[in-house]
């Protein structure tokens, strides 16, 4: 589920307060840097323990003393205890630190940079089985090269500060100490000197900036997935919704079936023994007749209703007859609250696509009914970019949790077929927005044959 | 009474034929399209048209769009359009003319030729004919409504059958009750909604209609 969150900052503008701000995001990241080299002692020291006790073992035994051998096992053992309980987590820990990295990168450098993880496996899997899903990801060593690379690289971010802190502190510091300073060069005095320290503490200010987005960029250039990367998590997403799409389209006609079954064809067995039955007593007694006649009657307009609505479930005909907004409209109709719909859709979805928004809204204009107490709903539908944009905002008192309700997770699902997504934002208190967007084609309108 | 029929199924089409020729209903025209059903309404001069819904060459709404068209064609047509659903959406783009004639029903009306027979003529004499399912679904959707909740459960009942259209005098057959009892609770449902009473039955329906909002 896309929770949304703020988008992307753009580029940091230039001036005083954007670089003093970005100077010291540039500090923080050397608060990850160092996470990150802790981590990696970790790792590295499991591996050289190890390594050197299988070394001091081999070369122990060829000399008689006990006491070397001993070490030589406590060394190993050290080393094993790491690898066995420390290197899962120390691994963990660094993707847990690369994802706070992208995150800070979106937000602070106004780069975006994609994540792309393999799923974690369904069941607590063994030590075994961690270690090769995080192994086989190509993700990890992505981060643990990022985490090694960053003991230098953050550098770059941190450099504005110290130019800064350099202008400040060599030059006006010793001026406001009223310690002379030694002569540097001719013509120095304590004037030209606090000139020269605002120089380069205005240097770091302005150029801080741009070096937090240089190292947001080469953040990216290690951290972001590659092509093939891409492509393995696509295959895994595309099979997981046709899965999904499958399951739910079987579903779905099994419960058109039930109903069909239990409901009109049924009647239609009892229309017909009943007009038998008035066959049978139609000369002996024409009254019971008539009376068995119109019993038939009644039984086949409630036929007619129950087709009415699984009709109305399957494809409504007002979504067949006039498209999404038009449909939508006459559900809002049908809805006791309030509801303003916009649309600049001039033309129609594929009829899956429309099929699946007009659903989606309907569901969520009944959870609004049903949950947000909301007094107005908007509906907004757009299309740009070959995207289909469905808003539904509600003035309720929000909370709609998507991990506990199956009718949001149930959309999710049928829009995933689509490609498309839901993204919900619903502070307690409200409001509830929720957008979706499905990728698609608009066919031209159809144009009035009458 | 001349009637044209527009239905595209020739089933329904006889079947509807057979049914107002019975009850003494002349048919001017029976044709299974709109741009037919244009023809026979500017030469026939019909009392009213009967149209589905659903007519080719889309199998849409082009039934709704013929009936309009017809008004237009035809000022003050009364109209009564048949569909296998009935929608709210297609009831406020039928109505809102703002004129009388204008008739909505669901197909199944038609097994009971006695009711049908009356919306018929009730629509043909520039009156209102609302499928009792969309008076239901506009009942429902103003349920919340502080104002229809004073209402006594007589009153939402006398006020469903005046929204589908019906007089005092079928009212009170329809419910068993007075003529006089009628226009006792149609006069306490006006000053409850804030209505302008009117003994122009067609005026009285359109008012009720617009405030539920259909």
């Amino acid at each position: 589920m896309a929770v949304l969150t703020s988008p992307p900052r753009t580029r940091p503008r230039f001036g005083p307060q954007a670089g003093l701000v970005a100077a010291t995001r540039g500090v923080a990241f050397t608060g990850l840097m160092l996470a990150g080299l802790g981590l990696l002692i970790v790792i590295v020291g499991a591996n050289f323990l190890t390594a050197l006790g299988v070394a001091a073992l081999i070369v122990g035994n060829r000399g008689p003393q006990d006491s070397h051998t001993l070490l030589a096992l406590v060394v190993l053992g050290t080393g094993l205890g790491l690898a066995r309980f420390a290197v899962l987590p120390a691994l963990l820990g660094i993707r847990g630190l690369a994802r706070l990295t992208r995150q800070l990168a979106a937000d602070w450098c106004g780069v975006s940079i994609p994540e792309r993880y393999a799923p974690r496996p369904d069941q607590a899997p063994s030590f075994t089985g961690r270690l090769r899903w995080l192994a086989t990801d190509p993700a990890t060593w992505r981060d643990v090269t990022w985490t090694a690379a960053n003991l230098v690289a953050v550098v770059l971010a941190a450099l504005s500060a110290a130019i800064i802190a350099t202008g400040l502190i060599e030059f006006i510091g010793p001026e406001l100490t009223r310690e002379i300073p030694p002569p540097a060069f001719p013509g120095n005095t304590a004037a030209t000197l606090a000139v020269l320290g605002l120089a380069i503490a205005s240097v770091g200010v302005l150029a801080a900036p741009a070096l937090l987005r240089a190292y947001g960029l080469l953040a990216r250039s290690i951290l972001a997935p590659d092509g093939e990367a891409e492509l393995a998590s696509r295959v895994r997403q595309l099979t997981r919704s046709r899965t999904e799409a499958l399951d739910t389209g079987a579903a779905e006609i099994r419960r058109i079936e039930r109903d069909l079954h239990d409901g009109a064809q049924a009647r239609l067995v009892a229309m017909g023994m009943t007009l038998d039955a008035a066959g049978q007593v139609i000369d002996t007694n024409p009254e019971a007749a008539r009376a068995l006649v119109f019993e038939a009657r009644d039984a086949s307009v409630k036929a007619l209703a129950e087709l009415r609505a699984l009709i109305r479930g399957i494809h409504p005909p007002v979504l067949a007859d006039r498209g999404l907004a038009d449909a939508i409209r006459a559900l809002a109709l049908d809805t006791p609250a309030r509801i303003h719909l916009a649309s600049d859709l001039n033309g129609r979805p594929p009829a899956p696509v429309e099929s699946a928004a007009y659903f989606a809204v309907s569901e969520l204009l009944a959870n609004v009914s049903k949950h947000a107490e909301a007094r107005q709903t908007w509906i907004d539908i757009r299309y740009t970019d070959e995207m289909l944009r469905i808003g539904v905002t509600d003035n309720g008192h929000g909370g709609a949790d998507p991990s506990r309700g199956s009718g949001l997770r149930g959309i999710e699902r049928r829009l995933a077929a689509f490609d498309g997504i839901l993204a919900i934002s619903s502070p307690p208190g409200g409001p509830t927005a929720v957008t979706m967007e499905i990728p698609c084609a608009l066919s031209s309108p159809k144009t009035s044959s009458c | 009474m001349r009637v044209v029929i527009a239905e595209d199924l020739f089933l329904l089409r006889d079947g509807l034929t057979r049914m107002l020729q019975a009850h003494g209903l002349q048919i001017a025209a029976a044709v299974d399209n709109g741009a037919d059903l244009l023809a026979a309404v500017t030469a026939d001069q019909p009392d009213v048209a009967i149209v589905d819904v659903r007519l080719p060459p889309t199998f849409t709404d082009e039934g709704i769009r013929a009936a309009l068209a017809a008004r237009r064609e035809v000022p003050g047509l009364p109209v009564l359009v048949l569909s296998q659903y009935v929608e709210q959406l297609y009831a406020r783009e039928l109505l809102a003319g703002g004129s009388g004639g204008i008739g909505y029903l669901l197909k199944d009306r038609v097994f009971d030729s006695g009711q049908f027979v009356d919306a018929v003529r009730r629509v043909a004499a520039g009156g209102t004919a609302m499928d009792p399912e969309v008076i239901a679904r506009l009942l429902a959707r103003n349920a919340g409504d502080g104002t229809l909740a004073t209402l006594s459960p007589r009153e939402r009942e006398v006020l469903a059958l005046m929204a589908e259209g019906r007089s005092n005098a079928a009212i009170a057959q329809r419910l068993v009750i007075t003529e006089r009892a009628v226009a006792k609770h149609t006069a306490s449902i006006f000053l409850k909604l804030g209505l302008q009473p009117s003994d122009d039955d067609n005026r009285r329906v359109l008012a009720v209609l617009a405030y539920l909002g259909g």
